[in-house]
């Protein structure tokens, strides 16, 4: 098998499971950004797991065939955001450990999905979907000689996802509210003493981060596994996180580090069959996203600063 | 009793008595009957000889873990590696238990010693990233959690050998079971492991109030800055923290090894014990006395909740998302305070008017 031969296989299996990093990781972004910790991304993907495999389940049985998968992750949107209030309300509001919150609702998230799949199917998992969101081969791109490897066996939502890393680029640095979110999660005081509502702006950060989750999460579970169970999403979550971090909490950084870490993940699942990497023992590669989080943290890559007010409820006229 | 005792004790019995409230309204959107469901959770609690012996079983890691979040707690760091921990300790112990033949007062120790430095060594990492390169703690015990997974797999799959998902059973000499505490209880599988968690509390209670160390790392807890003015190390107070967290962590392992399930097992994914842990933790308030409580506490929801599925047809489930809503209510106990202020304000305004 020459090089450029694993390159075919490789390429579009670690695009399908970059996809929901990045996506995810934009998402992390938004909410810390804005000053809030979100751990629990984990479980908003869990719900956007469940919404998504639900919604098409019904709506294809409704007879909307090909498009419900689609039409499934506006919903997963809706809901991860919906969702994410379990996060925003306490963490703004009521003050509470952002941290503490995410662990708890990453526990809510599986043990709600899971009991909602058993009150719907009387099951434990779901049935697989008929229509998933397919691999395609671009038309025309695919015929590029070397370049096709990114345009063979591709599903449309990985394009989505690396176009959403240059907007939420574009939103965050380059717009207005990029700006208030950004202050409001370096230095509150001093943006609420510019009139910016801290408050409003961390729920929209928040929020954000709960649609992009919930895309995330429908987005894996209808392109990669395609039903739904308690082991849908095991780690994918913290994964984004890993991302964000190693991204710099730069969306660029994470679509970088996302697709680096989705590269890791495929070929950790499917090295088995290739040269060369069969030799290296699977766990290295399921490890290397995490272990270089940790290198990264420790300055090894490079100095990574997390937005100065991340995790500290802001409390109006304390300093 | 004074107002922050009160207010210490209220938290935690408002926010239990609010996670059920939650409970209850989920079982009623589900369909179900919370009357029947309470009662047959109950009843899987502790309405059995047997029930108590499940409960207390299940309670033991949760106490071990319980205390590692809470002494890191204790001491101004969170530790969420601990369910990595936690695997890190079973695999160790699991590894001396099938691997070694000794007699018992050799061999059980050892185990337990094995899964105690194992999983301190894992804690260290953590730990010694923070102090030394001010890393937040909370993310490097995550990636770790994920590396342990994986690593415990790959140990037993190619160091201990593991055919058909699940390794050998440990030896007798090494194991916690006990004859005698299943038969009192319609055979469970209740083991000693319970009694080593009380005295794990009491050791812990010892370390933190009556040592000069615990004192230290308290006070470091409370404030860095004046600790390192007094003279103390922060960073190695920091250090020290995370590695007897992890031994708590890492004996939480050796009861599943050693006591309830004589072995371990294949995972896609993780045990719970170290996230329950930190449940465990914030409701007990990281003492000793609250630990064990919300230890047996929450393993009892665990252990009742099989049964409400069973007797009620309710997915044990249900206790995840009850378990989960009691957290966020501990954790928001700002809100609570706030309301209960409030409340008594306006009563002693009244009184004033009058």
């Amino acid at each position: 098998m020459s090089f450029l031969e694993v390159l075919y296989i490789v390429v579009p299996v670690a695009l399908a499971y970059a996809t929901p990093l990045i996506i995810a990781a934009l998402g992390g972004i938004f909410s810390e950004r804005s000053g809030v910790v979100n751990i629990a991304l984990e479980g908003i993907m869990v719900i956007g797991a469940a919404t998504g495999i639900i919604t098409t389940l019904t709506l294809t049985s409704m007879g909307l065939g090909g498009l419900s998968p689609w039409i499934s992750l506006l919903v997963a949107m809706v809901v991860g955001a919906l969702f994410s209030l379990f996060l925003a309300v306490p963490a703004i509001l009521w003050r509470a450990d952002q941290t503490v919150l995410g662990v708890a609702i990453n526990m809510l998230a599986i043990g709600l999905a899971i009991f909602v799949v058993r009150v719907l199917y009387n099951k434990g998992q779901t049935d697989f979907i008929e229509y998933r969101i397919a691999k395609e081969n671009v038309p025309i791109l695919s015929d590029i000689p070397v370049l096709r490897m990114f345009f063979i066996n591709v599903q449309y939502t990985s394009f989505i996802a690396i176009i959403l890393a240059f907007v939420v680029w574009f939103v965050i640095f380059k717009t207005p509210f990029g700006l208030r979110l950004r202050s409001v999660g370096e230095h509150p005081m001093a943006a609420d003493t510019m009139g910016i509502n801290v408050t409003k702006m961390r729920f929209m950060g928040v929020m954000l981060s709960g649609a992009f989750g919930g895309l995330a999460g429908a987005v894996y579970a209808v392109t990669v596994t395609t039903n739904f169970s308690g082991t849908t999403i095991v780690g994918q979550g913290f994964l984004a996180i890993a991302a964000m971090i190693f991204g710099k909490w730069n969306p660029l950084g994470a679509l970088g580090a996302g697709l680096f870490f989705g590269f890791a993940q495929a070929l950790s699942i499917i090295g088995s069959n290739l040269p060369v990497i069969s030799n290296v023992p699977q766990v290295l590669l399921l490890i290397a996203p995490y272990a270089l989080t940790i290198l990264a943290l420790a300055g090894v890559v490079g100095r990574a600063d997390a937005p100065k007010s991340v995790g500290i409820p802001y409390i109006k006229g304390k300093r | 009793m004074n107002k922050l005792n009160f207010n210490r004790l209220l938290i935690p019995l408002l926010s239990i008595l609010m996670g059920l409230l939650v409970g209850a309204i989920v079982m009623l959107i589900g369909g179900y009957d919370p009357i029947r469901g309470f009662s047959s959770l109950f009843d899987g609690m502790v309405g059995s000889p047997y029930a108590i012996g499940e409960t207390l079983r299940a309670a033991a890691p949760l106490i071990f873990s319980g205390l590692a979040v809470a002494f890191a707690f204790r001491t101004g760091l969170f530790n969420i590696g601990v369910e990595g921990q936690v695997l890190i300790g079973w695999v160790a112990a699991v590894y001396v238990g099938i691997n070694f033949d000794l007699p018992m007062f050799i061999h059980l120790p050892l185990a337990l010693l094995a899964a105690m430095f194992a999983a301190a060594a894992w804690a260290f990492v953590p730990g010694f990233l923070k102090a030394k390169f001010h890393v937040h703690e909370v993310i490097t015990s995550i990636m770790m959690n994920y590396i342990a997974l994986y690593t415990t797999n790959a140990i037993l799959r190619s160091v201990i050998g593991v055919t058909n998902e699940r390794t050998e059973s440990i030896n007798d000499s090494a194991s916690l079971a006990s004859p005698w505490l299943q038969e009192m209880t319609q055979f469970s599988r209740l083991h000693w492991g319970v009694l080593v968690a009380v005295l794990a509390a009491i050791v812990y209670y010892y370390i933190l109030q009556r040592t000069t160390l615990g004192y230290e790392l308290r006070a470091v807890g409370f404030n860095k800055h004046a600790s390192q003015y007094a003279g103390m190390s922060v960073n190695r107070n920091i250090i020290l923290s995370f590695v007897i967290s992890g031994m708590f962590a890492g004996l939480a392992g050796a009861m599943e090894g050693l006591g309830t399930f004589n072995g371990m097992t294949l995972s896609a994914s993780f045990t719970g014990v170290g996230f329950d842990g930190i449940a465990v933790a914030l409701l007990g308030a990281n003492t000793a006395v609250g630990v064990v409580l919300a230890a047996i506490l929450f393993a009892g929801l665990n252990i009742g909740g099989l049964a409400m599925q069973l007797g009620a047809n309710i997915p044990s489930e249900l206790v995840k998302v009850i378990i989960a809503a009691i957290v966020i209510f501990v954790a928001s106990g700002y809100a609570f305070n706030y309301v209960i202020d409030k409340f008594k304000g306006n009563r002693k305004k009244g009184v004033e008017k009058k």
